[in-house]
């Protein structure tokens, strides 16, 4: 029986997987997953529909789904087509996320008035938002790092109004009832239109009204170029580079131009007209018809579209955080029973949840044709990634579950800081043109960043020292004997850069009666090696980018200096480990604190607004690093208090 | 004696003194981060790295509070060494660990030389225009110019530093007039007549040229990186028959002053301090493309043409992000670019050290490879022994 748990363990993990790979479509009569996957140009990329509907929900309200008045829920995509051709009715969807008390003061708004005490829609903004504007103004005079949390509030809230705003003029007019009807008025006028605004300018006999109607129509259509977010109208076919993506206003003026009316253009339109009327059967004709017109040009481009829009709908590192949490308590609990069996379940788990994320990683790579770390988001899914890697490494050699109790909170606590991070928007992000080279992307910030994983995987195997060692008596218990020729039949490949986890590993095998406390100073020991390695070599390799982009080896900027202090810290463990002046629990303590030194690094650095590598923050952020800091220093206190109070040394 | 020598000794070899010193440099740099949002990158620099003591002003005193980079560096760099020289013995165990250590000797002195001698400047062109110098981004100079000769102009640059104290300078023999310091403010403004009680009236400043109509403002030097120190300086000129007159100099007057003294026209201002080059750059077109929709960048690019005043080189070059021109001991990067796309900005970096970084990452990671490398022969070979064995009873 015990001997099926692995197994069966592994069977269902996959099949959960299986059917994560196989989301079920929301119910719904239109052909939402082919609108969905229609491609769209923002922020410098080709990206599906799907993706905008989430990434603007992301940003307007952390999360995804939106409950409307009725007690439905609407799916992004049901989101975005209101948004885009209903907003009568999208206006009152309470999607506007406003937490500040000053704010909600400014609309004359409470937290009973919002959904979950915090979502409000435009409607209930509507009649304050030139207040807004002018709280804007006023705030804008101050200089961004000085701006206090109500300016910061009143600015988000406006770039989320606004963003909004532009949404809805993106394809159509909402304001008539029939744009679809108006397009095919203007052209059937076109040609009259265009002859009596020349006729007029040349101070000829004209006709009045085909000249006004084609002069309003134009001024109509430049609202929408001005201000329409989308570009999803697909380059003209003069377009030799094939990248002149535009807003339907743009393409309706360039209509004027060539007396034609692009065929996106009338597609979306179409749309519109469906969504509006609830006519499933002609929308969707219209999205099957849309799809071979560009396929035909973008072929290549649609395949990754296709495949993100898929991938959203998969959310590998949601289930990826799932199976690692399910991992985490099957480990802990082989510490208590059956150790072999629950122990070898939580390791087959800890693997999937590892493939899964690595997929996902591979896609966005695939995707976005950039290295895997190419923003604070991608940098925490490495993080994670590399952690959990050498986790299962270790787990290989060690077979204690230590690894995997490790694996299991360092991939869920890595992907739930980047879920977090998720929500200020697309994460697949262009490379500004300094940073715009995939060598350096690919070595540097590669390099650093298995640095900060291994860095943190010491601190959290330290942790486990800690925790365990000072309230139970486990540290000084010896794992059960295992046949040292299963290790034999274990023998991975390792490859060099993995050599001073082996070297740890070394004694182990030699010496087969350790206890937990001795083996996990061995892995602690071997990971910081590993993490001085690749600290180094990345900020190095660092330095020399910035001495080929700027001329300056080393800056001392702020992002430069955290490295460097990572650096500082490994090799002050290592030197303090030969010198003799620390021992087991002084390891300990050192590599906890190794575990503030990066999430200053990564986090803390770009809190301060300055330098070439910042990215933003959020002041839930800073709250969250604190918490995490005073907590690591509470169990360095732990790890210093003296033995008696540990029950590990009592044992 | 020996005693105490070799207590000395002990104190420069140990780890302790190491992992002491790694700790006060994470300490100084983790503290000029965070001051680095109120100084600027340049004004770190100077209070905590460049300098062997961080001072803190207390009342009015600076007051040492903290080792600074040289002495920490330099102390790391005399442990490293010390503590290799005395336990030196060559074996294979401990040769990656040398060859680490060596790497990162080099590093430090490639960083102490860095700050010793780097120098950074600028150089702006024009679509189409030549430039045969580049500009420093903070350094200033009085520049007084013989323009008698409408082919050439004979330059004589007194560097600021030389206007600190005030007095007659040292100026090379061709001058036929001694260069006498009256009053130097390392950042001033520039008014018309005085109107407040904390202006200086130009009139005690200067006789000639614009100077008496002016008034001067002292302000605080800065180091921030967005602002830049704007000096000024009185200066007389003193022949042999007495004064010449006194001149106000300052980068904020955009036009020299000139003046006739022996038969020659010469010029004077106090302007950002320029580096001449055996050769010209000439901006042929500036590019700048942006991701489609967006204000990010996605590249800029500069084609210029080279050409050296020997005539052994002429020829055209491409300067973009991540692609530096190198060029007899400088090195041009694309930087920024203004003037709606007609300008392009590169920077101008002079460091005859800059290859060492390379050379001590190459060490350090061979050295890493190696010490692993061998860490991992060993495993396997101890690996092998112990099973062998078990392999023999099943």
């Amino acid at each position: 029986m015990k001997r099926l748990i692995p197994l069966s363990v592994l069977a269902l993990g996959v099949f959960y997987l299986v059917l994560a790979l196989f989301p079920p479509a929301p119910k719904s009569e239109f052909d939402l997953a082919g609108f969905g996957r229609l491609p769209v140009l923002l922020n410098g990329r080709l990206k599906p529909m799907d993706t905008v509907a989430r990434t603007t929900l992301l940003v307007l309200q952390g999360r995804q789904r939106v409950a409307v008045p009725g007690g439905r829920t609407l799916s992004p995509n049901e989101w975005l087509l209101d948004a885009l051709f209903r907003p009568k009715e999208a206006d009152s969807y309470q999607v506007f996320e406003v937490v500040h008390p000053d704010v909600l003061a400014l609309f004359g708004l409470t937290t009973e008035d919002g959904a979950g005490g915090k979502r409000f829609s435009f409607l209930q903004l509507e009649p304050k938002l030139s207040e807004l504007e002018r709280q804007a103004a006023l705030a804008r005079q101050t200089e961004g790092p000085e701006r206090n949390a109500f300016q910061r509030a009143v600015l988000t809230l406006r770039e989320h109004v606004m963003l909004y705003d532009r949404l809805t003029v993106s394809l159509v007019r909402g304001d008539t009832p029939d744009f679809l009807g108006e397009i095919t008025k203007f052209q059937d006028g076109l040609a009259a239109g265009v002859a009596a605004l020349h006729a007029k300018e040349a101070k000829q006999p004209f006709d009045e009204a085909a000249a006004n109607a084609t002069f309003e129509a134009a001024a109509r259509f430049t609202i929408m170029a001005d201000n329409g977010y989308l570009l999803a109208i697909p380059p003209p076919t003069d377009d030799t580079t094939g990248t002149r993506w535009r807003n339907a206003g743009a393409a309706l003026l360039e209509g004027i131009q060539s007396g034609t009316l692009d065929p996106g253009v009338i597609a979306y339109a179409g749309l519109a007209r469906a969504w509006q009327q609830q006519g499933p059967t002609e929308f969707n004709t219209i999205v099957r018809l849309y799809r071979p017109a560009l396929m035909g040009r973008f072929a290549d481009r649609i395949a990754k579209t296709d495949a993100e829009a898929r991938f959203n709908a998969v959310a590998p590192f949601y289930h990826g955080m799932i199976l690692y949490v399910l991992a985490f308590l099957l480990a802990v609990f082989s510490w208590l029973k059956w150790p072999d069996a629950l122990g070898r379940a939580a390791f087959w788990l800890v693997a999937l949840g590892w493939v899964t994320t690595t997929a996902g990683i591979f896609t966005r790579i695939w995707i976005g044709g950039y290295a895997p770390v190419t923003n604070l988001y991608s940098s925490a899914l490495f993080v994670g990634w590399v952690a959990v890697l050498l986790c299962l490494v270790l787990e290989w050699f060690f077979r204690n579950a230590i690894g995997l109790v490790a694996a299991g909170m360092i991939g869920f606590c890595t992907l739930l800081i980047a879920h977090y991070l998720s929500l200020a928007g697309d994460t697949l992000e262009m490379m500004q043109a300094v940073l715009d080279n995939n060598f350096w992307l690919w070595t540097h910030v590669v390099a650093v960043t298995i640095g900060y994983a291994a860095t943190f995987l010491a601190g959290f195997l330290a942790l486990i020292y800690v925790v365990m060692g000072v309230f139970t008596p486990w540290l000084a218990r010896k794992p059960q004997a295992k046949d040292i020729a299963a290790l034999a039949v274990a023998s991975a490949p390792v490859s060099l850069v993995l050599a001073p986890v082996a070297t740890a590993v070394a004694g182990t095998i030699a010496s087969k009666s350790q206890t937990n406390g001795q083996m996990l100073v061995r892995m602690v020991y071997g990971i910081v090696c590993f993490a001085t390695l690749f600290s180094f070599v990345g900020t190095v390799l660092g330095g020399i980018w910035a001495d080929q982009s700027w001329g300056r080896f080393w800056g001392w900027d702020p992002k430069e200096n955290g490295a460097l202090i990572i650096v500082l810290w490994n090799a002050l463990i290592l030197h303090a480990r030969w010198g003799g002046l620390v021992r087991q629990r002084g390891l300990m303590a050192l590599a906890l604190f190794g575990n503030i030194v990066t999430s200053w690094s990564w986090f803390g650095v770009n809190m301060l607004g300055v330098g070439l590598h910042s990215y933003g923050f959020t002041d839930a952020a800073f709250v969250g690093l604190l918490a995490f800091v005073a907590s690591q220093l509470g169990l360095i206190a732990l790890a210093v208090a003296p033995s008696v109070k540990w029950r590990s040394a009592a044992a | 004696m020996s005693k105490i020598w070799q207590s000395f000794v002990k104190f420069f070899v140990s780890l302790r003194l190491t992992v002491v010193l790694l700790a006060l440099g994470i300490v100084l740099v983790f503290v000029a981060t965070l001051a680095q949002t109120r100084l600027g990158v340049w004004g770190v620099h100077e209070k905590f790295f460049h300098t062997f003591i961080v001072l803190k002003e207390m009342g009015g005193v600076a007051v040492p509070v903290f080792p600074g980079g040289y002495f920490i560096g330099g102390l790391l760099l005399l442990n490293l060494i010390a503590a290799h020289l005395y336990r030196f013995r060559l074996t294979w165990k401990k040769c990656g660990i040398y060859v680490v250590h060596l790497g990162v000797i080099l590093l430090l002195v490639g960083e102490l030389l860095s700050g010793l001698w780097q120098e950074e400047f600028q150089m702006s062109i024009d679509t189409g225009a030549t430039k045969y110098f580049s500009e420093s981004y903070r350094l200033h100079e009085l520049a007084i110019v013989d323009t008698t000769d409408p082919k050439f102009d004979e330059v004589t640059a007194i560097p600021e530093a030389l206007l600190k104290r005030p007095g007659t300078l040292d100026t090379p023999g061709k001058l036929p007039f001694h260069v006498v310091v009256r009053g130097y403010w390392p950042n001033a403004d520039l008014h018309g007549p005085a109107m407040s009680p904390g202006q200086i009236p130009g009139s005690t400043l200067a006789t000639k040229d614009v100077g008496p109509s002016l008034s001067l403002t002292p302000l605080a030097p800065t180091s921030k990186d967005n602002e830049r120190n704007l000096p000024a300086a009185s200066i007389e000129l003193t022949g042999p028959d007495g004064t010449l007159g006194t001149w106000l100099v300052s980068p904020l007057l955009m036009a020299s002053q000139t003046f006739e003294y022996a038969g020659k026209t010469w010029s004077l201002a106090l302007r950002v301090a320029r580096d001449y080059q055996p050769f010209s750059l000439t901006l042929l077109k500036f590019s700048h493309e942006l991701y489609l929709g967006t204000d990010t960048p996605k590249n800029y690019s500069s084609r210029v043409r080279l050409k050296s005043d020997d005539g052994a080189e002429d020829s055209e070059k491409l300067i973009y992000m991540n692609n530096p021109l190198r060029y007899r001991g400088l090195t041009f990067y694309q930087a920024s670019f203004a003037n709606n796309d007609q300008t392009t900005i590169l920077q101008v970096v002079r460091n005859p050290s800059w290859t060492l970084p390379y050379v001590s990452c190459l060490l350090v990671a061979a050295g890493l490879m190696a010490q692993f490398g061998l860490s991992l022969v060993n495993f396997i070979g101890r690996r092998k022994a112990a099973l062998a064995p078990t392999a023999a009873q099943t």
